[in-house]
C-alpha cells in the first residue's frame, strides 16, 4: 500500500533533514509510528500525503508514485486516497457539525456534494454518536467530540488509507480509548489501511505493527 | 460558487461585528459623496426652478442674497425694510405689477408670509382645505405646516412673541386659519401666508382698542361707577381679532410708510423687465422715484451655486482622500486578518483545497461585504431620496 524508498527531505531554510531508506505498509494494516519529538513523525504523514515533496527518493501509495506528481496532482491525489486526522482537530469554529463534515466537498472540486453524500454524513455521524449535533458549533463541543467530527471529515470521502497525527493526544484517558475504538471500527468498516503517528505507549498493543521514527536517521543540525 | 459564498457568508455571520464594522467603513466612503451629490442636485433644482419663475425682486440696498433668500425661500436673515410705498412706484411705471412681501416674524417656527392674493397665483398655490385669507388676522397654512402642527381650517395659531419681557410691548396675534395649501414640494409648504395688513398686526403697527365699556369678563374690570370702569392689572396674552373687535383695528399714520421686505415685480414682458432694471440700476444712483435695488433672482442663485460647487470640488477631494485612507486601512485589515487565518487556510490546504479555491473563498467573503456595503447604500440613498426636499430646505435653505 505504502512504499518509500531512499527518500531525504530538509525543509528549505531549516536545519533538519529527515532520511528514510525503506519503509513499507501492507493495504488493510494498522500500523503506530512513535518516536521522539521533532524526529519527523508528522513530516512522514505529509510527504505521504502529497502536502510535501521530498527532495530525493520516492513515495509511492497504492499504484501512484505521489513524489512524481506535480502540486495539483498531489492535492487531487489527496482528496481521492487520502483521509487525516488531527491532533487538535482542525476544524473551522464558523462553522456547525455538520458544515464541518463537509467541509472538504465544499472546498474541492474533485469531490462533489449531493444528497447521498449528506445522507452518509448524517449516518456517519450517528454512527460517531454525535448524530444529536449536527447543527450545534464546534467551539460547544467536548475535545472528544471534536475529535469524533474530525474523524467524521476524514472518512466521509471513503479514504483507502487514513492518517492520525496524534489523534488522541489532546484527549482524557476514556476519551482516548472511545475515539480509539471508533478510529478502529471505521477503518475496519472501510477496509483502509491506518498510519497513527503516536506518543502514547499504552495504545500500541492495539496496532498491527509499531515502527519506532528513531530507527530512521532524522538529523537536526546537519 | 454556491459553496465559496456558503462558506464565506458562514465566516461573515460568524464574525458579524468586524464584518458589519467593515461593511460599516464601505458604506460610509460611498454613501457620503453620492448623498452629497443627490443633495446638491436637489438643491440646484428647488433654488432654480424658484428663482426662475421670479422674474424681478425690489428690496431695500444690501445683500442681493439675503434679499432673494428671504423673499423666495423665507430664509431667517431678514433684510434692510423697504416702504409699502415702493410697490406702487414700480407699478407706477406701468412696467410690472407687484407683489409685496413681509416676511419678519414666525409662528410656531413657521415663517409668516405677509403678502397679497396675487402671490398665489404667482406660485400656483392651490387650496386644499377651506378658502385664501379675507380679513384681517385670518391665515392660510402650508401643507407640511399643517401636517406637522396638526392645524385645519377652524384652528387658530399664535405668532411668535416678538417682545416677549417687554410688558408694554406687543402681543402675539392670534391667526384664525382658514385655508391649508395642497403640497407644492417647496419654500410654501413650510409658511404662514397672512395679508401684509395682518402683519403689521403682529408688528403693533395696526391695532384695535378694547373698549371696556363693553366688556363683561369680571377679571377685566376692577371698579365701574359713575360711568367710569377701572381695569384690571390683568395682562392679555395674546391679540385676537374677531367680528365683534374687527372694526377697532386701524393704522396710525400713512399705510404707504409701512414696512415691507420685498416686492417681486413681475414685468409684462421681457423688455419692460429689462427698462425697470435699467431704472433702478442708473448708474447706481438713487432716481426720485424709485429707490433701492432689483435683482434678478435667477443670477443669484446662479452665483450662490457656482459658490456651492466650488465647494462641493473641495469637498469631493476631501472625501477622496478620506475614502482612499479608508480603503487602505481596509486592505491592511484584510491582510491582518488573513495572517491570523494562516492556520485555518493550512488545513483547508490539507484537505485539498487548492489556492484558487482559498482566493475564490476569499473573494467571496470580500464579495459579501461589498454587497451588503452596496445594499446599504442604495437604501441610505433612497432615505436620502425620499426626504431630499426636506433635508435641502433644512440643510442649505434656511
Amino acid at each position: 500500500m505504502i512504499q518509500i524508498e531512499g527518500l531525504s527531505l530538509r525543509y528549505p531554510g531549516g536545519s533538519f533533514v529527515l532520511d528514510i531508506p525503506g519503509f513499507r505498509v501492507a493495504s488493510g494494516e494498522k500500523l503506530a509510528v512513535i518516536g521522539p519529538s521533532g524526529s519527523g513523525k508528522t513530516t512522514l504523514l505529509n510527504l505521504i500525503a502529497g502536502i510535501v515533496a521530498p527532495d530525493m527518493g520516492s513515495v509511492q501509495v497504492g499504484d501512484t508514485q505521489v513524489s512524481a506528481l506535480d502540486d495539483r496532482r498531489r492535492r487531487d491525489f489527496r482528496i481521492r486516497n487520502l483521509g487525516m486526522v488531527f491532533q487538535d482537530f482542525e476544524l473551522l469554529d464558523y462553522l456547525n457539525v455538520l458544515d464541518n463534515i463537509l467541509h472538504p466537498y465544499r472546498i474541492t472540486r474533485a469531490l462533489r456534494l449531493d444528497a447521498g453524500v449528506r445522507e452518509r454524513a448524517i449516518e456517519l455521524a450517528e454512527r460517531m454518536g454525535i448524530g444529536d449535533k449536527l447543527r450545534r458549533r464546534v467551539n460547544d463541543l467536548s475535545q472528544g467530540e471534536k475529535q469524533r467530527v474530525a474523524i467524521c471529515r476524514a472518512l466521509l470521502p471513503g479514504p483507502g488509507l487514513l492518517l492520525a497525527d496524534e489523534a488522541t493526544g489532546n484527549l482524557d484517558p476514556d476519551n482516548k480509548t472511545l475515539i480509539l475504538d471508533l478510529l478502529f471500527d471505521s477503518v475496519d468498516a472501510h477496509g483502509a489501511t491506518l498510519l497513527a503517528v503516536t506518543h502514547d505507549h499504552e495504545l500500541l498493543p492495539r496496532f498491527d505493527r509499531v515502527v519506532d521514527f528513531a530507527t530512521f536517521r532524522s538529523r537536526a543540525g546537519v | 460558487m454556491m459553496d465559496s459564498l456558503y462558506i464565506a457568508w458562514r465566516y461573515v455571520s460568524f464574525n458579524w461585528a468586524r464584518a458589519m464594522t467593515l461593511v460599516a467603513c464601505v458604506t460610509l466612503i460611498a454613501v457620503l459623496p453620492l448623498s452629497l451629490e443627490l443633495l446638491l442636485e436637489e438643491s440646484e433644482r428647488q433654488l432654480l426652478e424658484r428663482a426662475e419663475t421670479t422674474p424681478l425682486v425690489v428690496g431695500a440696498k444690501g445683500s442681493e442674497l439675503d434679499l432673494v433668500m428671504n423673499s423666495l425661500y423665507f430664509g431667517d436673515t431678514v433684510p434692510e425694510l423697504i416702504s409699502m410705498a415702493t410697490p406702487a412706484q414700480v407699478r407706477a411705471t406701468g412696467l410690472a405689477v407687484t407683489i409685496p412681501m413681509y416676511v419678519r416674524f414666525k409662528a410656531r417656527g413657521a415663517p409668516i408670509v405677509g403678502t397679497s392674493l396675487d402671490y398665489f397665483d404667482l406660485r400656483a398655490l392651490q387650496v386644499a382645505q377651506g378658502r385664501k385669507f379675507a380679513l384681517l388676522g385670518e391665515a392660510v397654512i402650508g401643507a407640511a405646516v399643517a401636517a406637522e402642527l396638526g392645524l385645519e381650517p377652524g384652528d387658530d395659531l399664535l405668532s411668535s412673541p416678538e417682545t416677549l419681557f417687554d410688558l408694554a410691548g406687543v402681543y402675539p396675534l392670534k391667526m384664525r386659519i382658514v385655508g391649508v395649501l395642497a403640497p407644492s414640494n417647496s419654500a410654501d409648504d413650510l409658511a404662514v401666508f397672512v395679508d401684509v395688513k395682518t402683519a403689521w398686526v403682529v408688528q403693533g403697527l395696526v391695532h384695535g382698542h378694547q373698549d371696556l365699556a363693553e366688556v363683561t369678563d369680571p377679571t377685566l374690570v376692577m371698579d365701574r361707577s359713575d360711568g367710569k370702569v377701572t381695569a384690571t392689572a390683568k395682562l392679555a396674552q395674546y391679540t385676537q381679532i374677531t367680528p365683534e373687535n374687527i372694526d377697532s383695528f386701524h393704522f396710525h399714520g400713512d399705510p404707504a410708510d409701512y414696512p415691507i421686505t420685498a416686492v417681486i415685480a413681475l414685468p409684462r414682458d421681457k423688455k419692460a423687465g429689462a427698462i425697470l432694471r435699467g431704472r433702478y440700476v442708473a448708474a447706481g444712483v438713487d432716481t426720485d422715484v424709485l429707490s433701492g435695488q432689483i435683482t434678478v433672482p435667477s443670477d443669484v442663485v446662479g452665483e450662490l451655486l457656482a459658490n456651492i460647487f466650488r465647494i462641493k470640488s473641495v469637498l469631493d477631494a476631501v472625501i477622496l482622500v478620506v475614502g482612499l485612507a479608508t480603503a487602505l486601512a481596509l486592505v491592511l485589515v484584510f491582510a491582518l486578518s488573513l495572517r491570523l487565518r494562516q492556520r485555518e487556510i493550512q488545513t483547508m490546504f490539507k484537505l485539498g483545497c487548492g489556492r484558487m479555491m482559498t482566493a475564490r473563498l476569499l473573494g467571496a467573503e470580500v464579495l459579501i461585504i461589498l454587497t451588503a456595503s452596496g445594499l446599504l447604500t442604495l437604501l441610505l440613498l433612497g432615505v436620502v431620496e425620499r426626504f431630499d426636499e426636506t433635508l435641502v430646505r433644512a440643510l442649505f435653505i434656511r
